[in-house]
């Protein structure tokens, strides 16, 4: 049987979070991909390596992904598949468990390695620890963490693509607005260089003082909880638990003690730096290089050492 | 209009989880417990719209363990009105949990059922989303901000790259996110106040439910450690570091 991937976008580009989703999908069979939206979102799909075909659910009721009639069309199809994949960001969370209780099934989700067919394993309490489990649906519904798969290539594939209709609901929800968080800089789910500041940034004002370090590294900005709770920056900056997981390359954190909600979404990077004046922040345990100090005298040092010899 | 608000007693969030030896789970016993935090701002919230007036009764529910008394006299003290308990030890997954709620939604009749968006032990984010798919209902999960008016709710929702915005027809499900609210503290007199207000304990089986997991948990470790890293003494060491040690610059 193959493998139905739920892939999301956002204004018209598919998330590289749901290409990751694409190759954990390509380890449990041929992935046929769902979309929504326009046209091109569909020719985009059509391209991605590992993609054998497309389902495209266009039309008003699916436009904004809204998780009703969505997970209806997942319900549908389903009995064509033996697995529902989608990434685990907002999209997927949204709409995958839905479309499970449809299905009488329990869901499995922020899948981090696939066992076989039938065998995940996952996170819980925050990544204290990684619990692996069975599953006796007929049926299997998961997310996957986009930090543990590297995403499919973008382009290769040519697969032909099929219109599905989506069935008829009593709208309940309607869309009113999206506000998108406008940057210049990357994603962070896709981020090479993660710059995320915390508590110890004081303010909105000075959590600003981490975008010259950002310009130099090209990197995308992340927050911690606290930083977030106490209004420096929009929630979408949150790394950790209850916001995004990330896995850069490089992940420098300034100013942030390291909960355990917060090292939850960061502590899979490849290096982490964390710049903190307290020596006994927790977050010194999973850095690779530590550096203790007063951070507003630490950030112009370190772009000036960017600067020179780069 | 009546709002129903399950609740889940999960380990403390301040406290760090310990894997079992054998590896069967976590180490639970002994370990302090307190109500999920996410449940904790839907409750809050929950309270809130009845001093506004907008709700007019708050019903607390949870299913679990007969402790889960202790979390649903919390909410209590917080403003709800009621509790109810669904008895049972089984260690019960979203699905099943959702289950029940349908089966007590059929009983309470709640225009809104407020849950936290995810419980922080198995951190399944899943419930309120199952709930809203068996009942057919409208669901705006993520919340940050909820307006309710003209038999319809207005959520804001904290999505992957900003905020998105749903009018849903109620009765509908909503679960919070962080920033919905800041959740109060129960005063003393309020928590003595919530010692004498009703609580009834059912079973599963009074609901028709059958709540056995459809996931066996083959093993719980501890994720792979990181090795020690090292501190260094100035910025411009870091820098050489990163670009000729690390090689990630």
């Amino acid at each position: 049987m193959a493998v139905l991937v739920f892939l999301d976008h956002e204004s018209g580009v598919i998330r590289q979070a749901s290409r990751s989703a694409v190759t954990a999908a390509r380890a449990l069979g041929e992935v046929h991909a769902l979309v929504t939206g326009d046209a091109a979102v569909a020719d985009a799909a059509a391209r991605i390596d590992g993609v054998a075909k497309v389902l495209r659910a266009a039309g008003a009721a699916t436009a904004h992904e809204l998780a009703e009639p969505l997970a209806a069309v997942i319900a549908d199809l389903a009995p064509a598949y033996s697995h529902i994949v989608a990434a685990s960001g907002a999209s997927g969370k949204n709409v995958l468990p839905r479309a499970a209780a449809l299905l009488d099934v329990q869901p499995i989700p922020d899948v981090v390695s696939i066992v076989d067919a039938e065998t995940f394993v996952r996170p819980i309490y925050a990544g204290s620890a990684l619990a692996t489990v069975k599953s006796s649906d007929a049926k299997k519904v998961l997310t996957v963490r986009a930090s543990s798969f590297d995403p499919a290539s973008a382009e290769g594939g040519a697969a032909p693509i099929e219109q599905v209709t989506v069935p008829d609901g009593p709208a309940v929800s309607a869309f009113v607005s999206i506000a998108l968080s406008k940057s210049e800089r990357p994603e962070l789910e896709s981020a090479r260089v993660i710059v995320s500041g915390g508590r110890g940034m004081q303010n909105e004002e000075n959590f600003k003082l981490l975008n010259p370090l950002a310009d130099r590294l090209g990197a995308a900005i992340g927050a911690s909880r606290a930083a977030v709770d106490a209004g420096f920056v929009p929630n979408d900056y949150q790394v950790g638990q209850t916001g995004k997981i990330v896995a850069p390359d490089l992940y420098i954190a300034v100013g942030i003690s390291g909960a355990i909600q917060h090292l939850a979404g960061m502590k899979d990077s490849k290096v982490i730096v964390a710049i903190n004046k307290d020596p006994e922040a927790p977050i010194f345990q999973v850095a690779d290089y530590g550096l203790v100090g007063d951070l507003f005298e630490i950030l112009p040092q370190v772009e000036a050492a960017l600067d020179t010899a780069g | 209009m009546k709002v129903l608000v399950p609740v889940k007693r999960v380990i403390d969030f301040n406290i760090k989880p310990r894997v079992k030896a054998d590896g069967t789970g976590v180490e639970t016993a002994g370990v302090k417990m307190s109500m999920n935090p996410f449940d904790e701002i839907a409750v809050e919230e929950a309270v809130r719209l009845k001093e506004k007036g907008i709700a007019t009764e708050v019903v607390v529910v949870s299913v679990g363990v007969q402790q889960a008394q202790d979390t649903l006299r919390t909410a209590m003290a917080m403003g709800a009105d009621r509790a109810i308990l669904v008895l049972t030890d089984v260690a019960v997954e979203p699905l099943a949990v959702a289950k029940v709620l349908k089966a007590l939604v059929a009983k309470e009749s709640p225009d809104l059922v407020l849950l936290g968006k995810q419980a922080i032990d198995d951190d399944m984010n899943a419930t309120g989303q199952m709930l809203a798919g068996l009942l057919g209902w409208a669901q705006g999960t993520f919340a940050s901000k909820i307006e309710i008016a003209d038999g319809k709710a207005t959520v804001t929702r904290e999505i992957d790259g900003g905020l998105e915005t749903l009018t849903l027809t109620l009765p509908a499900i909503v679960t919070a996110d962080l920033r919905l609210n800041e959740p109060r503290y129960a005063s003393l007199p309020n928590i003595m106040k919530a010692r004498k207000k009703p609580l009834e304990t059912i079973a599963p089986a009074d609901l028709g439910v059958d709540v056995t997991p459809r996931l066996t948990i083959v093993s719980v470790t501890e994720p792979p450690a990181r090795q020690q890293g090292i501190k260094v003494e100035s910025a411009a060491d870091l820098v050489a570091r990163l670009r000729n040690e690390a090689k990630v610059i």
